[in-house]
């Protein structure tokens, strides 16, 4: 099989295709800890935490989206990102995030654990994007 | 003016308003069929890649058939039904269907035996069993016509529970069902009856798979039971959104066509009033003429 040397590449949230394009590598987080793609890797099934996954562009360009659970394959250079809920940096109200987060992180830190994630993640991606500009 | 030919007007001016509103109504649902179409569309990469999955996952685990989400329970002595209708009114006989379907199905479960605890998504069919005064393990209303998956996430957790049953294992049901509608074009929708629990597909994926092509041997983390431990509620909620889907997309389906019914309906009424007004009117003129024909004549006699 000839190695091609990019990733194809889609995220897919329950509701829409969210993004889908070519890149050099992909860095998402498992439950057994970080685990970054690269073009040739072997056949993986993954379950995804909630967390930032970081795609580098075929082009050089860094981006972001935030995934709320789900999972992702990984085949002959086809990466597939299925997750319920994600979000591109631009969809992403810092504020509000930054605001869900100071209350879940009010309201106690064992009940609201997923929230404080969730809010944690945007604000990641959403800062990130931020930077980028 | 004479007073019937002003009854008449005033009837007419009524049901042109009418009709105004159910055309307005008409053209709003057609809009948002395509909508709901598009949103079907949208939802069926995250499907495929699901299935996919699940399937991968369940031809690597040690054995799929003893999971507690695809083994058949043993005893059958009770059942869920998630009956999914509309939250308004004026859709033609969209949800008395589902309702009947659904009143069917549990006749046929009762008939087995077994209890039926109904679920029901949208007003009309809520306030259907709460007028009847039976009991409903959960009721969802007020996003029928724009479903979310948060809506059927709320649902699928709620289904998956009810299955499970308490910390025990006791008190779980048995099966699941789900009354939907099916959109099969703009003119047709069926009423249908889908068991969700336990599951079967997976069964059937991994059979049609093996003959094909064989799946790439995935490394699976943390494993292959954990993966399917995780995938196989996303399906049940991924089955629960897109049978909210095509309900949504078959409601206003049901709306329009009988909305559209509606304003032929008025323009009919709207025809014959005017003949009848036409008549009035004459009626009026030619007893004017004859009066003042009449006075004339017993002025010059």
């Amino acid at each position: 099989m000839a190695e091609s040397s990019v990733l194809q590449v889609a995220v897919v949230s329950a509701e829409r295709l969210l993004w889908q394009g070519e890149a050099k590598s992909v860095v998402a987080k498992t439950p057994e800890g970080e685990i970054g793609i690269l073009p040739g890797h072997e056949p993986v099934l993954a379950l995804l935490l909630e967390s930032p996954l970081r795609i580098e562009e075929a082009d050089g360009s860094k981006m972001m989206v935030a995934v709320h659970g789900g999972f992702f394959s990984v085949d002959s250079n086809k990466v597939n990102v299925i997750t319920e809920v994600a979000e591109m940096a631009e969809d992403i109200d810092l504020e509000r995030a930054q605001a869900a987060l100071s209350r879940a992180q009010s309201a106690g830190e064992d009940e609201n654990r997923s929230a404080i994630k969730r809010a944690e993640t945007r604000i990641t991606v959403a800062g990130a994007a931020k930077g980028l500009r | 003016m004479g007073a019937q030919l002003r009854v008449f007007r005033r009837r007419i001016r009524s049901v042109q308003a009418t009709k105004k509103i159910t055309k307005a109504m008409e053209l709003i649902a057609s809009s948002r069929i395509v909508k709901a179409q598009q949103r079907l569309d949208a939802s069926m990469p995250y499907l495929t890649q699901l299935v996919d999955a699940v399937s991968a996952a369940a031809s690597h685990a040690s054995d799929v058939s003893k999971h507690p989400l695809t083994a058949k329970a043993a005893k059958q002595e009770s059942a869920a039904i998630l009956v999914i209708t509309a939250d308004r009114g004026l859709a033609g006989a969209y949800s008395t269907n589902a309702i009947k379907e659904g009143e069917a199905l549990t006749r046929n479960l009762s008939e087995k035996g077994m209890k039926v605890i109904p679920f029901v998504v949208g007003r009309k069919g809520v306030s259907y069993y709460r007028f009847r005064g039976r009991a409903m393990g959960g009721e969802y209303t007020g996003f029928t016509d724009q479903p979310t998956y948060a809506d059927a996430k709320r649902i699928g957790e709620d289904l998956l529970s009810a299955f499970h049953g308490d910390e025990a294992g006791a008190g779980g049901v048995d099966e699941i069902h789900v009354v939907y509608t099916q959109f099969v074009n703009m003119g047709t929708q069926e009423t249908r009856v889908r068991r969700i629990l336990p599951l079967e597909v997976v069964d059937e994926v991994v059979e049609t798979t093996e003959g094909g092509m064989p799946f790439p041997l995935y490394e699976f983390e943390p494993g292959p039971e954990a993966v399917l431990d995780a995938l196989l509620p996303r399906y049940i909620e991924q089955m629960v959104y897109l049978s909210l889907l095509t309900s949504a997309a078959s409601e206003h389906a049901a709306r329009r066509r009988a909305m559209k019914s509606a304003t032929d309906n008025a323009e009919e009424l709207i025809r014959s009033l005017t003949r009848q007004a036409n008549q009035a009117r004459q009626a009026e003129i030619t007893q004017e003429i004859s009066e003042i024909v009449g006075g004339a004549d017993a002025l010059s006699a």
